[in-house]
């Protein structure tokens, strides 16, 4: 094995054994914990690790500069979540008086239902679900009591409004937090079509609230969909977004009825396939503990055996971040083709051709190199 | 160990080795870079540093390097990059090391949340810390400078790094960047000052880096009391005026002029509001570098706690 895979196999193995079993952190020498802590960083979950040792009690048994980082990344994360409650808050404000379904999704969600992927995430904007026939209400009374839309080129905005499953994302003007308002959980133009009417008359409201979370299976389902279609081309698939399913998953398993009702779900809602691919991976990656029974009703859904050998080449690639200084070029290939997959899966081939080269024809003229500074330093955490 | 105690080759194997880890304040910094030009440049401005060898973890990892492929040979640029991102665009290969230490800043600005870190030069003397906190043009690295040269200790010239736990300033002496007609002032006030090659055109304009004084560097992990709160500004052919302010509105100016008292919200106010109650807190306004720096030791001297 050369060197460059025997260290992207070290990072790997370094952050899912820290993830998988944060009590052995403590034991960790100071060489494994400075590379523990730029992979974690990469994928976005320092905070994770900070939240796990100190439900364990075993912050102060770690080195002290590996704790100032945890630290660091723990009080980003504790603002993030004072600034996304404030902006739930102000949302049920401007919108009282409507008995509009109003369905929080991923980090707002698992915060405001204090689910097990909460602890330690980092939240960027707040993103909810509503009927189609309610977005223009939402939209206007959010826009007169002080958010606004965002400019964007009439490319983007048509890009938006015929395409997608969101409206362009609604900024406040003081506070310069985002919303991102949805009315179905896939892009119209997506191969995958479940309904969306299906998934908001089954949310569960949230105690003392307007507000609503996905039901149970739905919500694993959303994260799935996130992971495998809202893939980011240099980033890759998001490791934190399959942390997200195990934690449901292994969560919501001791409810009752749960486990039963999954697959028939996703093949209700026509997600048979990313839940195939989730569960495999969960297992794979986390030892998501999953019954036999389900695991064999899913086997129907999976895909014929180069297919499937194929994922199982190219997903682990591109949801782990291999070392820093050690990059390999397969893995920058996985991540690029998963993006380009999860592009194909959501818009019919000549649109996508068309979409692709507007965007390439754009990043040639230097168009698209606006660097929204907030972001960049969300990125740092 | 110490960068003067290497030699230039060995200066450029520890770089091209990842293994020039080296010891600011708080932080340990691995540099990597293969751009021969830093050698002299690091081994000129950096000899004061340790250089750490020992198995310790490091903060950041950051490389300056040539472009890769064909860019490497048709525009002669450096790439900044940390963890393998480049935050900012490629710099002409003239300003590598400019573009090294803003960059540097860069990161500890954007990562260090652990700390308050207010956007503040501090110095110290017998124990008692100044903050002179200022925004960008108002003359901060300038008067900086001209007090480390004037008996005063360098903490920085750039952050506040407050610590949580207790309230003192961490010291994190770095080079002092200096912008413009500023290096020629620097140059007049202390002959004896170590200012680097001047680097023109910029993004910043020209810029020359100050060599803290050899004490403030050996005694970058020892903290420092806040005990005044100054704020300077820079105004040509203005008399010098050195007044108090109240504490309510230098309370206004240090909150609203950190890099991250947002994000440690409570803390933050609390370090603040108690930095605040055992300083004194004055507004400078100056134009001559010697009357101002004088006045200030006048006034540290008259009420020194």
């Amino acid at each position: 094995m050369g060197e460059n895979s025997q260290q992207t196999l070290r990072a790997n193995e370094l952050l899912l054994e820290a993830i998988r079993s944060p009590e052995q952190l403590p034991m960790l020498s100071n060489a494994d914990w400075e590379l523990l802590i730029r992979v974690a960083r990469r994928v976005r979950l320092l905070g994770r690790l900070e939240a796990d040792l100190s439900s364990a009690g075993l912050l102060d048994k770690i080195p002290a500069k590996a704790a100032d980082h945890l630290r660091a990344s723990r009080n980003v994360i504790q603002h993030r979540k004072t600034l996304v409650t404030w902006e739930i808050n102000r949302i049920l404000w401007a919108l009282k008086g409507t008995d509009v379904p109003i369905i929080l999704l991923k980090g707002a969600a698992y915060m405001m239902a204090g689910l097990p992927p909460a602890p330690g995430r980092l939240f960027a904007d707040v993103d909810l679900l509503t009927p189609e026939g309610n977005v223009s209400e939402i939209e206007e009374k959010l826009v007169s009591k002080g958010w606004y839309k965002m400019q964007l080129d009439p490319y983007d905005d048509r890009y938006y409004r015929v395409w997608m499953h969101e409206i362009p994302p609604l900024r406040h003007r003081e506070r310069g937090t985002e919303i991102d308002i949805h009315h179905r959980i896939l892009p119209r133009t997506s191969r995958l079509k479940p309904d969306p009417a299906l998934m908001i008359g089954d949310a569960c409201p949230l105690a003392n609230s307007q507000l609503k979370v996905l039901c149970p299976a739905d919500m694993v389902l959303h994260s799935l969909v996130h992971l495998f279609l809202e893939g980011d081309p240099v980033e890759g698939l998001r490791l934190r977004d399959l942390l997200d399913v195990h934690l449901l998953l292994q969560h919501y398993g001791q409810e009752p009825g749960f486990w039963e009702g999954l697959v028939p779900r996703a093949k209700q809602l026509g997600l048979a396939r990313p839940l195939f691919y989730g569960l495999r991976y969960a297992q794979q990656f986390f030892s998501t503990q999953i019954p036999e029974s389900v695991l064999l009703e899913i086997r129907g859904s999976r895909p014929y055996w180069p297919v499937r050998a194929l994922m199982d080449f190219l997903v682990p690639l591109a949801l782990l971040p291999g070392h820093p200084d050690y990059p390999k070029p397969r893995a920058s290939v996985a991540r690029w083709l998963l993006y380009v997959r999860s592009h194909w899966l959501k818009m019919p081939p000549l649109m996508l051709l068309r979409h692709l080269s507007y965007k390439a024809y754009l990043r040639f003229r230097g168009i698209n190199k606006k660097v929204d500074l907030a972001q960049l330093d969300l990125r740092q955490q | 160990m110490r960068v003067n105690d290497c030699t230039a080759v060995q200066i450029k194997r520890l770089l091209k080795s990842s293994e020039f880890n080296v010891q600011l304040g708080p932080f340990q910094i691995r540099i990597f870079s293969n751009i021969a030009s830093l050698v002299p440049l690091l081994s000129q401005l950096y000899h004061f540093y340790p250089v750490v060898r020992q198995d310790s973890i490091s903060d950041l990892h950051i490389k300056i390097a040539y472009p890769r492929g064909l860019r490497h040979w048709y525009r002669r640029q450096a790439v900044f990059s940390i963890d393998g991102g480049q935050p900012f665009a490629p710099y002409a290969i003239e300003h590598a090391f400019p573009a090294l230490e803003w960059g540097i800043n860069w990161c500890i600005a954007t990562r260090a949340h652990h700390l308050l870190m207010l956007h503040s030069a501090v110095v110290e003397r017998n124990g008692h810390a100044i903050l002179f906190p200022a925004w960008p043009g108002h003359g901060k690295s300038t008067l900086c400078a001209a007090l480390v040269f004037s008996g005063w200790r360098l903490l920085s010239d750039e952050f506040g790094l407050v610590r949580p736990e207790d309230g003192v300033l961490l010291p994190i002496p770095r080079l002092i960047p200096l912008k413009n007609e500023s290096i020629d002032v620097i140059r007049q006030f202390c002959p004896e000052a170590v200012i680097g090659p001047s680097f023109f055109k910029t993004r910043k304009g020209t810029v020359a880096h100050v060599i803290p004084p050899e004490d403030s560097i050996h005694r970058m992990d020892e903290p420092a009391k806040p005990r005044w709160l100054i704020f300077p500004r820079w105004v040509a052919n203005a008399p010098l005026s050195l007044e108090p302010i109240p504490k309510s509105q230098a309370f206004l100016m240090v909150a609203t002029n950190a890099f991250n008292y947002e994000v440690l919200d409570q803390t933050a106010f609390r370090l603040v509001t108690d930095m605040v109650k055992d300083c004194d807190c004055y507004s400078l306004v100056y134009s001559d570098l010697n009357q101002a720096v004088t006045a200030i030791d006048e006034l540290t001297r008259s009420n020194h706690g």
